[in-house]
């Protein structure tokens, strides 16, 4: 009877013990700290190699993206400091100049953040329809101006998704 | 009109549901019948108006009723008619209201079902369950009369000329199944919940109340189950980013209380055969019950961020108000009855079928617990460190793959080891060649040039159980087909058929191992290259060949339709023209993406438009290859299969005798004849 329940005491003292060593270096593996551009470069050197979140302002002017090679370049901004930022692939619908943007990856040694995800910040908020407005790829654009969005009034509430 | 009518109609309910709930109390301690009666009526009558509310809302989405704010934000006049009526959880409001039609249909399941059992101990718990019901649908209602009002008025009162349309992401096929099926699941749970806390009330705490809500749980199940396969299907064609699961804080939540529900599922199995874990299993649906909660409150209170981007309201404070007082109270009840909750038995060996049972429950509460700290660490962190982080998929996965190996391998294990204590006879009998036969798939797939510990693991397990289930059937059967003397496929199916449960629940694990094999290739093996076309030029890519060769354009009359047509081919040998796209929605910012994808067993072909040159000169496209994703829909197939098969009514046989004659011979037996 006492054998049993300290061999039962063991095997669970092992299973635990393993399931707390898997979230423990997962967590150290997984866990991304997100940064704005001032944070970034107060770390310095420090912060090169480590996987990064960095939120900030595509800076107007700093975009370029070359549809063949699909290299991607842009600088996002706090308003005090500005990172550029690299990224290959096609930007997201909503991603442009003077626009939110969060980008997932590492700063290489030259200061320059090499993204592999880009998320455009942006509201599901409705904005009505004005009068004679076409449809965004009417006006020559696939991605709609944001500009033009941000310039209506917001709906009275909003409430998108469904629960779960 | 239907904006009061509705309001009115739920207030009303919420007046009875109060009233049923504490009158089937106070008809239960003090011995009224009448009183216990009246309050189940009081559930019926609730759902007929919580229905008439459902009903009323439809026709305001249906009829286009824009005074009222619910249907202006999720419908308008250019929504097509499916997605109108699918409109009733595009949103909170009426998802909640959804969520209570769910509720009410299980209510009024148990009281029909139970309220002529003339079993005593279900005469007991009744009572207290259909309070339990009460006092859950109580509070979904006090949510839809004060912070979530699905019939509240536009504010300022001036009512909008048009809708402003389900959200786009929503009108999918998917999203019509998805969410009815997750609040099937949800709700589901709260039967055996309800019997649960009637057991401790009324101190009844053997198996009763887990044979009388077994079906129910098993039904509850397959929902969540359903639910979540159906968000992935959606996810997959619809999100369209390639993948079916990205450890979203809204997935998580409907994942919590599927990990604990499944340990709940096994774990009472032992407490019926041997009367052990009693006060496991009392907490386990403690758990899922409040995590299905706690799912809402997450997602609701506008704590995380998500991108299935929800819109913050005070109904996460009323969530969470409901998770504190169903833990504290249910745990106060399970500590005020600790003493009747003791073992009938201990556990004999460690080489048995309780113990792989128990090593199941940890595992599954485990990978639970390790996707709830996931999930809120940044919270956490944030709360007690002012950092801001996220945690991502790496973490989820590393975690919950070699918990997921380990939970496969008990699958196999389980349901063939012998109870209290396993002879190496026995193991070897039964495991010897499975394990065999999956090391040697493992290491054939090594030869083939498959790498990755886990993932080989994974499909090792999965390879072991399905021999595991499929030898257990054929011997089942063969063993019926020498003693009966019928053929093979009809002995097979007389032993699935006279025990239900354990056949089905054999189904079941095969199904789960087919998914196991989809999502070990597909997460793991997954190929994909984002790429530029100009028309008429082509790419290659794992052996397709595919061509871009001009754009389309559709105006349908609530979106614009930009697509480009890809021709595909394999070998010189044309497989069609697929055309993915975008998809702009008037008063919408951002557009949809329509992914076009060709299925296959042995793999998709999954193309995303990406940028598009106004003159249409040029597109860019990401194409992935996305190995034995069918797997996962067909073993959602096979679950489904299982689980009725295991659910079904058992069904008389055809020669029984009739209850008559069986009592005359009881009486006979008995020596005393008529």
């Amino acid at each position: 009877m006492r054998g049993r329940r300290v061999k039962l005491l063991v095997g669970g003292v092992v299973i635990l013990a393993a399931l707390g060593y898997l979230v423990y270096g997962g967590m150290q593996s997984a866990v991304v700290y997100f940064v704005t551009p001032t944070e970034l470069r107060a770390q310095g050197a420090d912060a090169v190699g480590k996987a990064l979140r960095l939120g900030g302002m595509v800076e107007a002017g700093s975009l370029t993206w070359d549809a063949r090679t699909l290299a991607l370049s842009f600088r996002l901004t706090d308003g005090t400091t500005t990172v550029p930022v690299v990224h290959t692939g096609t930007p997201p619908d909503l991603f442009a100049e003077g626009q939110g943007a969060v980008v997932e990856g590492r700063v290489t040694e030259d200061g320059t953040f090499q993204a592999q995800t880009i998320m455009a910040k942006h509201s599901e908020e409705y904005m009505p329809p004005r009068s004679g407005e076409m449809p965004a790829f009417q006006k020559g654009r696939y991605r709609p101006e944001p500009g033009t969005a941000q310039a209506a009034p917001p709906a009275p509430s909003d409430a998108s998704g469904v629960a779960y | 009109m239907i904006s009061t009518l509705g309001t009115v109609t739920l207030t009303t309910a919420l007046v009875i549901a109060l009233y049923a709930a504490a009158a089937s109390v106070l008809g239960a301690r003090t011995g009224r019948p009448a009183l216990v009666a009246s309050a189940e009526n009081g559930v019926l009558t609730v759902f007929a108006l919580v229905a008439l509310a459902v009903a009323l809302m439809e026709w305001a989405l249906v009829g286009g009723d824009y005074s009222i704010a619910f249907v202006a934000n999720n419908s308008s006049r250019a929504t097509p008619l499916i997605y109108k009526i699918t409109g009733l959880w595009g949103a909170l409001e009426g998802s909640i209201l959804l969520w209570l039609f769910m509720l009410g249909l299980f209510s009024v399941g148990v009281v029909l079902t139970y309220r002529r059992d003339p079993r005593p101990t279900t005469r007991a718990l009744l009572p207290y369950a259909t309070a339990v019901l009460m006092a859950v649908v109580s509070f979904f209602l006090l949510v839809t009369v004060v912070p979530a009002n699905p019939f509240a008025p536009v504010p300022g009162g001036v009512v909008p000329p048009d809708g402003r349309g389900l959200n786009p992401l929503l009108q999918n096929p998917g999203m019509a199944g998805h969410p009815p099926m997750l609040y099937l699941g949800f709700t589901g749970f709260t039967v055996p919940f309800a019997f649960a806390m009637a057991a401790l009330v009324t101190g009844r705490l053997d198996r009763d109340w887990i044979v009388a809500t077994r079906k129910w749980t098993v039904a509850a199940w397959w929902c969540l189950s359903a639910g979540i396969l159906l968000g992935g299907w959606w996810a997959y064609h619809v999100l369209g980013w390639g993948g079916i699961w990205a450890w979203d804080p809204v997935e998580n939540a409907s994942f919590l209380p599927w990990l604990t529900g499944t340990a709940f599922l096994h774990s009472v199995m032992i407490q019926e055969r041997r009367g052990m874990l009693k006060v496991w299993n009392i907490v386990l649906i403690i758990l899922t019950f409040t995590l299905t909660l706690f799912g809402t409150f997450l997602t609701r209170s506008g704590i995380l961020a998500s991108v299935h981007a929800f819109t913050t309201s005070d109904i996460g404070y009323y969530f969470l108000a409901a998770v504190a007082v169903t833990l504290v109270g249910a745990l106060w009840l399970l500590a005020a009855r600790g003493e009747r909750l003791r073992s009938e038995a201990t556990l004999d060996s460690m080489v048995s079928r309780e113990s792989v049972f128990l090593m199941n429950n940890v595992f599954l509460v485990g990978s639970c617990f390790s996707v709830f700290l996931g999930t809120v660490f940044p919270l956490i962190a944030e709360a007690l460190r002012g950092v801001k982080i996220s945690v991502g998929a790496p973490f989820f996965n590393s975690v919950n793959v070699p918990i997921g190996v380990g939970l496969v391998v008990l699958m196999g294990v389980g349901p063939l080891i012998a109870w209290r204590r396993a002879s190496l006879e026995q193991l070897r009998r039964h495991f010897l060649w499975p394990a065999v036969t999956g090391v040697v798939t493992a290491a054939v797939l090594f030869a083939l040039g498959v790498r990755g510990g886990w993932a080989l693991a994974s499909f090792a397990s999965a390879v072991f159980v399905a021999v595991v289930v499929g030898a257990e059937f054929v011997r089942v059967a063969r063993a019926r087909a020498v003693s009966a003397g019928e053929p093979f496929v009809k002995a097979l199916a007389e032993v699935a058929r006279r025990n239900r449960r354990r056949y089905g629940g054999l189904v079941v694990h095969l199904g789960i191992v087919c998914i196991v094999i989809g999502i070990t290739a597909s997460f793991g093996f997954q190929k994909s290259r984002e790429v530029a076309l100009a028309r008429g030029e082509a790419v290659d890519f794992e052996g397709y060949r595919i061509e871009y060769t001009g754009l389309v354009h559709e105006q349908e009359p609530h979106r614009l339709v930009i697509g480009a047509r890809l021709d595909v081919s394999r070998d010189g040998r044309s497989l069609g023209t697929y055309v993915p796209a975008k998809n702009f929605y008037e008063g919408r910012q951002e557009p949809t993406t329509t992914v076009a994808v060709r299925e296959r067993p042995s793999h998709d072909l999954y193309l995303i438009l990406g940028d598009v040159a106004p003159d249409g000169s040029h597109v860019t496209v990401r194409v992935l290859l996305n190995p034995l994703v069918m797997w996962i829909w067909f073993g959602g197939v096979i679950l489904t299969l299982g689980t009725v098969l295991a659910v079904l009514p058992d069904r008389k046989p055809a020669h029984a005798v009739a209850p008559a004659a069986l009592g005359r011979l009881g009486a006979v037996a008995r020596g005393r004849p008529e």
